[in-house]
């Protein structure tokens, strides 16, 4: 197994050399401390993957970490999941683009946290072992609900990956002057490396490492742009309209009426509670009391980051907006304006060249690099073990798979999964992918949300009501998004939507609510009447952690 | 878990305080911290020119600026608020009714 896995990194940093050499002669932005940056960072993670390769004997071990994470570390590592190269980027970028906005779509993002604590994570450790779907079956019929269970995870991770291949291709050309293609690979070989080799525990530290490198790179960005106006943020943000003017300051149109508004919030929220890679980080601790402790920390270190990336945001402003250097000027010649070289979603990284010079963007790159490779190795860990544990060892093994097969089937499972995502990323690299990441969210926030929270609180939850609600939440969000603007309109070019809003997650998230409340409320079935007399049971273990899973060994 | 002993867990009086004061007490902060974000979010959909309003006749910086960040920073507060209480009080109470299982 060793010799496979230096077999393997030594076929990765050729990769890499061959893809550098190749990019020289063809691009002319190659990015050398970039490089030396990110290679360091390669090879300090692929060693941090051969330790803890040595720790990984069981299934447990695989899927999470042997559970002796700490609250603090797993909180950094939750927040290096939910930061992820899409957010620090197009956070910064919307903020340089239209100012408060951006922080508004941040909060958004936030407030999910505080939810998941009070009602979602203690419950969660004390009655799950690998994966919500533990939860979420707990008293029910374990193949159905499994089976839809999975299925919402695989479709969250999917959707969410492709998102991240797309932009981590189009991200590594422009950074490190990569081709698209070799970037999709190195990332996707990478992460397979990480996770099948290391599991849980080296994609931990993988994550809290970066999320340090993150948080490190990003105040110091803050700190420089503020120290440009001796601390003093009046005399940023007045500087900022005088370039881009007064209405920086104020909401935009990024929330224009009531219902997009409560749809968005809907969606973030319960999205948040219902994306399998984030729940999964809660059985690497070891009990009720580090799960929370994870998540203030993460809570902090998260809304820390955002306050930073809206101070970025408005550096790029004064910084790099108007600056000739970084001045898009073909593009300018066509549509007129200041539009930045790639985009405005890479105003945190022209910023990072001007606040710290050639090394600084060549450190924020390879951050930027390393923030993809984090967040794509948790989700494909997180999509494996769905396949492995929910679909091979309890549906199709019926429970009685033993932990080695188990572990076997979600290293297959991961191989797999970060071969579809190379070539999904190769797919998809010129189709407009705005859509995934909402679609995403809101799958999260109907299918796997509903289900897992009424599993916890409600007694007269039965397996129909999961069943036909659950599927029923993943069908309109799924429909909606399609019928929206954002695919009907924009992507299969009709002229108007059919449902008019972006995002669906309010009418979807009800839709599941309603079906589940009143499928199980019929069902008058003798397996509902034992499903329901469960629930006492359940309800203790999640309140009190007696018999919880690792519980025992303190 | 065996039905005496969910029975005797569901009477023990340590049990019926942490679930109720527990529950009342994640209820409180949930509707707290969701009154405050849909407040503010609300706002900006009816009404944004309120968040738009100058600190200072002679600044550009505006309320909503101000505004946003203490949503972000009362969030984590209530993260910590509850964390104390719940790895206090509440953890105590749980290792209580655990002890008292055990003594049988």
């Amino acid at each position: 197994m060793n010799r496979i896995f230096l077999f393997l990194i030594l076929g990765t940093i050729a990769v890499f050399a061959s893809g550098a050499i190749e990019g020289e002669i063809q691009k002319q932005d190659l990015n050398m401390s970039a490089i030396v940056m990110f290679l360091i960072f390669v090879g300090g993670t692929l060693g941090i993957t051969y330790w803890a390769a040595k720790r990984t004997k069981s299934a447990k071990d695989f899927y999470t970490a042997g559970g002796g994470i700490t609250g603090f570390q797993n909180g950094m590592a939750i927040a290096g999941d939910y930061m992820s190269a899409a957010s620090f980027l197009g956070i910064s970028g919307l903020v340089y683009l239209k100012g408060y906005d951006g922080l508004i779509y941040s909060i958004g993002f936030l407030v999910g946290w505080p939810i998941i604590l009070f009602m979602i994570a203690e419950p969660l450790r004390n009655l799950g072992k690998y994966t919500f779907a533990d939860v979420a079956s707990y008293r029910l019929r374990q193949t159905p609900i499994r089976s839809l269970a999975a299925s919402g995870s695989i479709a969250t991770v999917i959707l969410y990956l492709i998102a991240q291949m797309v932009g981590s291709g189009k991200l590594i050309e422009l950074l490190f002057g990569l081709e698209y293609e070799i970037a999709v690979i190195l990332v996707g070989v990478l992460m397979i490396l990480y996770v099948t080799f290391g599991g849980m525990l080296a994609t931990t530290w993988v994550q809290i490492i970066k999320a340090f490198l993150l948080l490190s790179g990003a105040t110091f960005m803050a700190v420089a742009v503020m120290a440009h106006y001796d601390f003093n943020f009046g005399a940023l943000f007045s500087h900022a309209t005088e370039l881009k003017g007064i209405k920086i300051m104020s909401p935009g149109g990024l929330v224009s009426d009531p219902i997009s508004a409560i749809s968005l919030a809907v969606a973030l929220m319960f999205g948040t509670a219902g994306l399998p890679h984030i729940l999964m980080r809660f059985f690497t601790v070891s009990d009720a009391k580090e799960a929370r402790k994870s998540v203030f920390y993460a809570t902090g270190f998260i809304g820390y980051f955002y306050i930073l990336t809206f101070i970025i945001g408005f550096g790029a402003i004064v910084m790099v907006f108007q600056n000739p250097q970084y001045l898009d000027m073909a593009k300018q010649a066509i549509d007129g304006g200041y539009p930045i070289l790639g985009g405005n979603n890479m105003a945190a990284i022209h910023l990072s060249h001007a606040v710290g010079g050639d090394f600084f963007l060549g450190f924020i790159s390879a951050v930027a690099f390393a923030t993809i490779l984090a967040v794509v190795s948790g989700l494909t860990l997180a999509g494996a073990s769905a396949i492995s544990h929910d679909l091979y060892a309890s549906v199709i093994k019926k429970g009685k798979a033993d932990g080695m097969a188990e572990m076997r089937v979600s290293k297959i499972a991961t191989v797999v999964l970060g071969l579809l995502a190379i070539i999904m990323g190769i797919m998809f690299e010129q189709q407009n992918i705005a859509f995934v990441v909402g679609l995403a969210f809101a799958i999260a926030a109907s299918a796997n949300f509903p289900i897992l929270f009424l599993s916890m609180y409600w007694s007269k939850l039965t397996t129909r009501g999961a069943v036909i609600g659950g599927s029923l939440g993943l069908a309109t969000a799924v429909i909606l998004v399609v019928l929206g603007p954002i695919v009907w309109v924009d992507i299969l070019g009709n002229a108007e939507a059919i449902f008019p809003y972006k995002y669906p997650a309010l009418f979807s998230v009800t839709a599941a609510f309603i079906g589940i409340w009143f499928f199980s409320i019929t069902d008058s079935s003798h397996n509902a009447e034992q499903e329901r007399e469960a629930f006492e049971a359940q309800y203790i273990r999640s309140q009190t952690g007696i018999g919880a899973e690792g519980a025992s060994e303190h | 878990m065996n039905k005496e002993l969910v029975k005797k867990i569901k009477e023990n009086p340590d049990y019926q305080k942490l679930a109720s004061t527990r529950n009342s007490f994640a209820i409180k902060l949930s509707v707290t911290m969701l009154a405050v974000y849909f407040t503010f979010i609300l706002t900006i959909a009816f009404n944004p020119s309120i968040l738009g309003t100058p600190i200072s006749e002679d600044s550009v910086t505006t309320i909503g600026i101000p505004i946003g960040v203490a949503v972000i920073i009362f969030a984590f507060i209530l993260t910590g608020i509850y964390t104390k209480r719940a790895n206090g009080e509440f953890d105590d109470l749980a290792n209580k009714i655990k002890q008292s299982i055990k003594e049988d």
